[in-house]
């Protein structure tokens, strides 16, 4: 039976298309014609995704849609892919993201459109890559790679202290991948020279190896995820990156690191996982206090919302680390409605900066004044922000919360703070922004969002509440792949 | 049957969807009419429902469908329609509909009509999920929903300061209640196994005696820490001391939804949440006893405030944190359907009491100061008639509503032996005077007395339109009739059915037993405390507002602290503002600044960049471009591995 390779081609697509952009699309006069080839190929990329979810088996807790071939032979390195009901949530994710991206930077991107708009295709392809690559080093390969064009993307059309935030990005995410690297090596020495994640995951291990292995990939995943204390990177990475470039940093990258701990950390090296479960929970929860209260005082839209993301990727390493199903579906959940919520509040944010060239909180105020439809929908997603019932962002809260309770009451204890933090950073800056007289003459000119932003927002709005009202399908393809990974994570392996 | 249950909440949110959404192709009229049909709807559907419930022994405990489903762990949307639910719903939906026809009249030139309307439709569809839910993800659902709506509406003229404020500020300190609620939840769920209320209630007297240890050596009983966390929701929904701060902040919101969210509805939410509860908290005589005493200091201290209000909501609005205690404190002996009768009874008089003062506002062009009103009765007569008729029934004179539910909660007190029933005993019999006489001042200095407003307000003084006397007509009867009507049935007969459990020999029983009909009731009642305190009460405003005005301006003057500590709310706001909003912020701040900026940033990240460049910097050097150093120095590793070469072999 022959099968179309929906992986390859949703990991392809994109990325010829991005090419294609830049062949066809650069140069004078050719900015139209480079923005409908960018919405073409990210529709498509999202059209063959999209079958992943509707023939996808949730029965199933193998890999699916798996292919298979030999890259290098020589070190054993094969291009194998495959998807279990974890990974293809974020390959759809990160598809419809895409389509979002393009739109938004329809007309406000006008210094070489097509080479931005080729960096988050070819971007969206690697990270594509990254969720189906079932080799390690197959895996690494997209990692690294897809950092290239978002260095890009923040280095190039970035703020005006872009050069900065976008070698500190880097350098940071650079130090953790080497020591996953070289925990791959170690585990291919140790595995009969195979580069197979599953060969890792069968690996027998003594604990102190195990906690090494899991050490230097914790390095590079908490990083990405990030964790307090590896976080710095974000605020001024979001902040100086173009609105495209946050909303695809929030929504997508981020959800890498969290992603890394299911696909490596937990079946890998599940004894030091359990061992280590204790100080994971207390990065989680450092992060959901401290940064909660770090955000309540930022005076920059951007990071105060980067503070909040990081403060709401607490919840989903605090769900991995408790080993239940209420914790690790409540973590996805999490990762799922965060990519949604935090990509609406950035577009929020670039509408606001796109009309007043500011992101700071205190140029701002009334603005419900004059953008009435956009103060609506900035409420709706600053609510699913605060984590509000009916909205997606109240999902994962409240199970990893239930789910935290069940193994400790005070990580629950913990972690429930964000329901009053999380109200109060997102509400004050909403209050702040949009409430009250106006505040000044830039503000009384406002437009309000215009057909292109609206259909932007609408889109988010009615996914945040949909997933709110009826996360049920999320969920189910889940249950196989998260329960074999809490009998995985359960297996001693010394 | 279930698609009428599915309709009665739909149909509100299908109004409020309309009136949002297409406000402006339907228009004002679209919108209040849309809306006004949603809650019609619902209201008929309710009676229906109850008239079911009551004369046919109709039941209904159905999940609607399948939220999400967590490992084996399925939570659900559902509705539990028993007595107590059928109870709520007409009353929410009666005193909605009221408010609905009234606000037409209050708002009719507000630019944000159609806002307003969807708003309080969306608050009606969120406050059916709540009383109708069968298990505890639905009413946190309904919980923060009407947490919602409450905050828009606070919030409603977005453009004054102190509106958008209040709204922040009142879900915040919600939130602070929700964080107790969430955990009480999750420890339902991590020991009971489940969310659904009645497999919960099922488990939960097997666990009675079952320990948890918060503390490592110290086991607390499950059940009382489950009760009293709770319980801190029903705190912030319900406005219990010390988290009641919100609610007076809340009357800057328009009129009509005073009445109906922050009086009679939303905040018995708490009220409402423990008697359905009642299968638990009957477990735990601590968690009571604290329910007991957070409501009677509740009662009494809030009671003191309305005293010395000037703004004619204001007192209203104190008036609903007292009775509100005075629930609480109902439950805090487990006299659950006592609690909520006077929720009933009180829906009724206080929603009538706000939309009279509303009325009034409304005639007087938004003047709330009762210090520029007097002699109102002769420009408004409907609403004055109508508010003596809120005040004899928040004052608690029969045969008016409050007495008969007021009455039955202090015997409740009376007969209880719960530790911190006779404080409660004191506060509520203290309340009862105080509510009497600052309802009275709020009567006289209105309606009575010198006409204070300026000339031009004078001019332009004249009774409300029908939209809004309707209303209040609707609400005066039943603040008359619903308590010497309703006594009987929900005190003494098997109304509540097994919607409220009852430990076997609670003050209930006693009350039951004292139980002579209603003409003992109420004659026995005219010779009590509580009655002769009432009229006390009255008495003493008549002669300080009525025939010696002078004398209130004397005490105020001559009782200094004490005045200044009731102006200051007993400084709870302040001690509040200072440390916990400020205490967050600069904790905030600090973080940010010596975690982030100078630890992380400082000393990790770019003192390794740092350690770096110096490090390069000495390197460096070694690069010097000239070609004898390289040659020199490749000379020189040569001979150094031919040396290690030699000595090796």
């Amino acid at each position: 039976m022959t099968m179309t390779p929906y992986l390859s081609l949703s990991i392809w697509v994109p990325i010829i298309a991005g090419v294609l952009v830049i062949l066809f699309g650069s140069g004078e006069n050719k900015s139209p014609l480079a923005r409908k080839l960018a919405l073409l190929g990210s529709l498509a990329g999202l059209v063959v995704a999209l079958p992943l979810y509707i023939r996808f088996d949730p029965a199933l807790a193998t890999m699916q849609f798996a292919e298979f071939s030999p890259w290098i032979p020589a070190f054993h390195i094969n291009y194998h892919l495959g998807i279990d009901g974890i990974s293809m949530w974020f390959i759809l994710l990160n598809s419809f993201t895409t389509v979002l991206v393009v739109v938004a930077g329809w007309e406000v991107i006008q210094d070489r459109p097509a080479q931005y708009l080729a960096a988050f295709l070819i971007m969206s392809g690697l990270i594509n890559g990254v969720f189906a690559a079932l080799d390690a080093i197959l895996f690494y390969v997209f990692f690294e790679a897809m950092l290239i064009p978002m260095f890009i993307i923040i280095g190039v059309w970035g703020g005006p202290r872009r050069v900065f935030a976008a070698i500190k990005f880097f350098l940071y995410t650079l130090l953790g991948s080497l020591l996953m690297l070289a925990a791959f090596i170690y585990m291919f020495l140790k595995s009969g020279q195979s580069f197979e994640i599953s060969a890792f995951q069968a690996l027998q291990m003594p604990l102190n190896v195990q906690i090494l292995i899991f050490m230097a990939m914790f390095m590079s995943f908490a990083v990405k995820v990030p964790m307090w204390p590896v976080h710095t990177w974000l605020p001024d990475a979001h902040v100086e990156a173009p609105t495209g470039g946050s909303v695809v940093l929030a929504a997508i990258t981020l959800k890498i690191g969290a992603y890394g701990f299911l696909r490596f950390n937990l079946p890998i090296a599940p004894d030091a996982a359990h061992y280590l479960s204790g100080f994971m929970i207390a990065l989680s929860l450092i992060a959901v206090v401290y940064i909660g209260l770090v955000a309540l005082v930022q005076a920059d839209m951007k990071k105060l919302v980067a503070y909040s993301s990081i403060s709401h990727m607490g919840f989903v390493t605090l769900g991995f680390f408790v080993f239940n199903p209420l914790g690790i579906e409540g973590g996805l959940m999490q990762m799922i409605s965060h990519g949604f919520v935090s990509g609406a509040m950035f577009l929020c944010i670039g509408v606001l900066y796109d009309r007043m060239h500011t992101r700071r909180i205190a140029d701002y105020g009334g603005v419900a004044n004059t953008m009435p439809k956009f103060a609506a929908f900035f409420m709706l997603f600053a609510m699913a922000n605060a984590g509000l019932p009916g909205t997606s962002g109240f999902i994962g809260e409240f199970i990893v919360t239930l789910g935290a309770l069940q193994a400790n009451f005070w990580y629950a204890f913990f972690a429930a703070t964000a329901l009053i933090f999380g109200a109060a950073y997102s509400l004050w800056m909403y209050k702040r922004v949009i409430f009250g007289e106006i505040a000044n003459e830039h503000v009384r000119e406002l437009l309000d969002i215009n057909h292109r932003e609206f259909a932007l927002l609408a889109i988010l709005a009615v996914a945040t509440l949909a997933m709110g009202i009826y996360p049920k399908p999320f969920t189910d393809p889940m249950h196989a792949s998260v329960n074999k990974l809490i009998q995985q994570t359960t297996m001693k392996k010394i | 049957m279930k698609s009428l249950l599915v309709l009665i909440p739909l149909a509100p949110l299908f109004g409020s969807l309309l009136a949002g959404l297409l406000g402006k192709t339907i228009g004002r009229t679209g919108a209040h009419l849309a809306t006004i049909l949603g809650v019609a709807i619902a209201l008929m559907a309710s009676l229906f429902v109850a008239n079911e419930v009551f004369s046919h022994g109709f039941h209904f405990n159905e999940a609607l469908y399948t939220w999400i489903t967590i490992g084996s762990l399925p939570m659900q949307v559902g509705f539990l329609i028993d007595p107590l639910t059928a109870t709520m719903m007409v009353v929410v939906t009666f005193v909605s509909l009221m408010v609905h026809i009234y606000t037409i009249g209050y708002m009719h030139e507000d630019p944000g009509y159609q806002r307003f309307f969807s708003y309080i439709a969306l608050f009606t569809f969120a406050m059916l999920m709540l009383v109708m839910s069968n298990n505890f993800l639905q009413l946190f659902f309904g919980w923060e929903a009407v947490g919602l709506v409450s905050y828009l509406l606070i919030g409603f003229w977005f453009t004054r300061p102190t509106a958008i404020y209040a709204n922040l500020k009142a879900f915040l300190v919600n939130r602070v209640g929700d964080f107790g609620f969430l955990l009480g939840i999750g420890l339902v769920l991590a020991h009971f196994g489940s969310l659904d209320y009645q497999t919960v209630f099922n488990a939960a007297p097997s666990h009675i005696n079952d320990t948890i240890e918060l503390f490592a050596g110290s086991p607390w009983s499950l059940m009382t820490v489950t009760c009293i966390l709770l319980f801190i929701g029903a705190m912030g929904k319900s406005a219990q001391m010390p988290l009641h701060v919100w609610l007076p902040d809340s009357m800057e919101g328009p009129t009509p939804i005073s009445a109906l969210i922050h009086a009679a509805t939303m905040v018995t939410a708490g009220i409402f949440m423990v008697s359905r509860m009642s299968p638990l908290f009957e477990l735990s005589p601590t968690a009571r006893s604290f329910v007991l005493i957070i409501g009677a200091t509740t009662a009494l201290l809030m009671a003191f405030l309305g005293i010395i209000q000037y703004d004619i909501k204001r007192v209203v609005a104190y008036s609903t944190l007292s009775q509100l205690g005075y629930m609480t404190v109902a439950l805090g002996v487990s006299a659950y359907p006592v609690a909520i009768f006077h929720l009933a009874t009180h829906a009724f008089f206080k929603a009538l009491l706000f939309l009279g003062a509303g009325s009034v506002i409304h005639a007087m062009h938004h003047e709330q100061d009762m210090r520029h009103m007097g002699g109102l009765r002769k420009h408004l007569p409907i609403t004055y008639w109508t508010a003596v008729v809120g005040s004899l029934a928040l004052a608690g004179i029969p045969p008016f509503a409050g007495f008969y539910s007021k009455d039955a909660i202090i015997e409740a007190v009376q007969a209880s032996h719960a530790f911190g029933s006779s404080y409660a005993l004191f506060a509520v019999m203290a309340g009862v005077f105080i509510t009497a006489f600052y309802s009275f001042r709020m009567l006289f200095m209105t309606f009575h007395g010198k006409e204070r407003m300026d000339h031009h307000t004078k001019e332009h003084l004249h009774e409300s339109p029908w939209v809004i006397t309707l209303p209040l007509v609707m609400l005066a009867i039943p603040s008359f009739f619903a308590g010497f009507m309703g006594i009987e049935p929900l005190l003494f007969s098997d109304y509540f059915g097994q919607s409220i459990y009852l430990a076997p020999d609670g003050p209930m029983s006693v009350l039951r037993e004292e139980w002579h009909g209603l003409i003992q009731f109420t004659l026995h009642g005219m010779m009590a405390a509580p009655f002769m305190l009432a009229v006390a009460g009255i008495a003493t405003s008549a002669y300080l507002y009525l025939l010696r005005p002078d004398i209130p301006d004397a005490i105020k003057n001559r009782m200094g602290p004490i005045y200044r500590l009731l102006e200051n709310k007993y400084y709870f706001d302040r001690f509040n503002e200072i440390v916990f909003a400020g205490g967050a912020r600069s904790l905030g701040g600090g973080l940010w600044r010596v975690g982030d900026q100078t630890f992380i940033d400082g000393g990790m990240v770019h003192g390794s960049a740092a350690l770096v460049a110096r490090a390069s910097s000495v390197i460096r050097r070694v690069q010097t471009g000239f070609l004898y150093n390289y040659a020199f120095m490749m000379i020189f590793g040569v001979f150094a591995l031919l040396t290690i070469w030699l000595f090796k072999a």
